[in-house]
């Protein structure tokens, strides 16, 4: 699903975020991605969105090489892929309901067809009766879930999120790493960012350590 | 909980028309930009006040000129001159002067003014005619009264005029009637003058529109950088802007259109008194049906130019991070 070969990513002040990373996801894979802050997880999430461009080496996702992607070609591209923030990114000037509904609006689908879609992605994350409140009146880990209900309306084969429980206490954390793990269940290609190791064993899933934009090289105490 | 994987459900584009998606779309964002404007009524009411107000004025000021040109059309019998005769000439050679320039396209009337009939005129309105039965010769010629016809511009009057000033026979041609041609030169200058002030107004009307649609890409920048993190193309993130630019440029000149009507409403009451103390049949005539939607149709172009050019601008620069 995600492969990379030797990918760089360098800033323009000459720093690495990533420097000759390989990597290989398969389709169904629900894998985790750690790292203290600065090792590359977030730029990782970043080449694979889209919103930053390797400045080495080739991402290829759903065997798409993004290098051959052009700009205006990215809206589509990322139409294929769910994503999920630290911050949710929800527009707090509309209802939960219209948050959920953007990723089909943006597609094209009528306000009408998308409302059952929205009740479906509404109802995987348990907040079915919240469709008409504004997000600021929910608590954090409800906004998060609203952020992945709107990630998983357009049913995409991928979902890539960075730090979805950063924000959020162990007992909502676990929570929505449950979520997850029901989508992986079905089928849904998932690649998360965390640092939160403690739960990520508690899941059991793959792991890839990052350290300096590189695979982490000593053994890994915790596998 | 299933969550069951619906490849169709993923490709909602091939499902319904491309056409009852792209209405669907624009009825939903142009009624969503309506709803943004009046969520803030003072600011939107200001803009439009705005763009009014500045439509208005020039097509206020080409409605009155408009009217002044209609008035001094019915003064088109003031453009006759009047050709003196050299004094050698007899009635019968004026007679054939006259028949002779009558042939002539570009001249719709020639009256003859023999001299004796001048001299009589001349006695009965100047009350000189004891003093002037005291002359021992008529003292005045022949003259002819020439009415050009209507298709003559100001220059071929000018041509006309030259022309029939260099013939022989003639001794003076006199242009009562100057002052006319002047007004209508003048009138050409005020036409003129708001054609360029109409343009510079217009780019007025664009740069106010387009520093609005900036401020309120500025003020939803969040938005669009989501919107745009999850999809949404540029045309999809700009497209509320054009519509803001559109409603804009719509009730603006619905506003400009409201404000010279009723101006014109204003001055109907004194024109026609003015026409009655001159006996004329002077009316004000308002904006044609033609120059209404003319006056809308700018509104909405420069409106929708103005959210174009901006939200292009801008919309490539913001992207997320």
């Amino acid at each position: 699903m995600i492969q990379l070969d030797n990918v760089t990513k360098r800033f323009p002040g000459g720093q690495e975020a990533i420097s000759g990373l390989s990597l290989s996801i398969d389709k169904g894979e629900m894998v985790f991605v750690t790292g203290h802050s600065g090792a590359g997880k977030s730029t990782l999430l970043r080449l694979i969105a889209l919103t930053e461009r390797p400045s080495d080496g080739q991402v290829i996702v759903d065997n798409q090489n993004t290098r051959r992607i052009k700009r205006r070609k990215i809206p589509a591209y990322r139409r294929q892929i769910g994503m999920v923030f630290q911050d949710h990114k929800l527009l707090y000037d509309r209802p939960v309901f219209d948050n959920v509904a953007l990723p089909l609006i943006i597609a094209g689908v009528s306000y009408r067809d998308a409302g059952r879609r929205v009740r479906a992605a509404l109802d995987q994350v348990s907040l079915l009766h919240k469709e008409k409140q504004r997000p600021e009146t929910l608590s954090a880990g409800e906004q998060q879930r609203v952020g992945i209900a709107r990630a998983i309306v357009t049913r995409p084969k991928l979902l890539i999120a960075d730090e979805p429980t950063g924000n959020l206490d162990p007992d909502l954390s676990l929570e929505v790493m449950r979520i997850f793990r029901r989508f992986n269940e079905v089928g849904v290609t998932l690649l998360i960012a965390s640092h939160d190791i403690t739960l990520i064993d508690r899941l059991g899933c793959r792991r890839i350590a990052l350290e300096d934009g590189k695979l982490q090289q000593q053994a890994d105490p915790w596998q | 909980m299933a969550i069951t994987r619906n490849v169709d459900a993923v490709a909602p584009v091939r499902s319904s028309g491309a056409f009852s998606i792209w209405l669907t779309r624009h009825t939903s964002t142009s009624l969503g930009a309506l709803g943004r404007l009046s969520r803030q009524p003072f600011a939107s009411l200001m803009i439009i006040l705005v763009i009014g107000v500045t439509l208005a004025l020039p097509a206020a000021i080409n409605v009155i000129v408009k009217n002044m040109q209609s008035v001094s059309d019915s003064w088109s019998n003031a453009l006759d001159f009047s050709m003196y005769l050299k004094k050698d000439l007899s009635v019968s050679d004026a007679e054939d002067l006259a028949n002779l320039i009558r042939q002539r396209a570009d001249i719709e009337s020639v009256g003859l003014v023999t001299a004796d009939e001048a001299l009589l005129e001349f006695k009965k309105q100047s009350g000189f005619g004891e003093a002037l039965n005291q002359l021992s010769e008529n003292p005045l010629p022949h003259a002819l009264v020439v009415r050009p016809s209507s298709g003559n511009t100001g220059a071929s009057l000018t041509l006309l005029q030259e022309e029939i000033g260099n013939l022989p026979e003639t001794e003076l041609v006199q242009v009562d009637t100057e002052w006319v041609q002047r007004f209508h030169a003048i009138l050409n200058i005020v036409s003129q003058a708001i054609s360029i002030g109409a343009v510079l107004l217009g780019i007025a009307i664009v740069v106010i529109i387009g520093n609005t649609i900036r401020l309120d890409i500025e003020n939803r920048r969040e938005e669009i950088e989501v919107t745009k993190l999850i999809g949404a193309s540029n045309a999809f993130v700009r497209r509320p802007f054009l519509w803001t630019g559109f409603w804009y440029g719509l009730l603006g000149g619905a506003f400009a259109l409201l404000l010279v009507q009723y101006g014109l409403y204003l001055l109907r009451e004194p024109v026609s008194r003015l026409a009655g103390l001159y006996q004329g049949k002077i009316a004000v005539a308002s904006l044609t049906i033609t120059e209404s939607a003319a006056i809308i149709g700018v509104a909405v172009f420069l409106g929708l130019f103005a959210s174009w050019v901006t939200a292009a601008r801008h919309m490539r620069r913001i992207e997320p991070r």
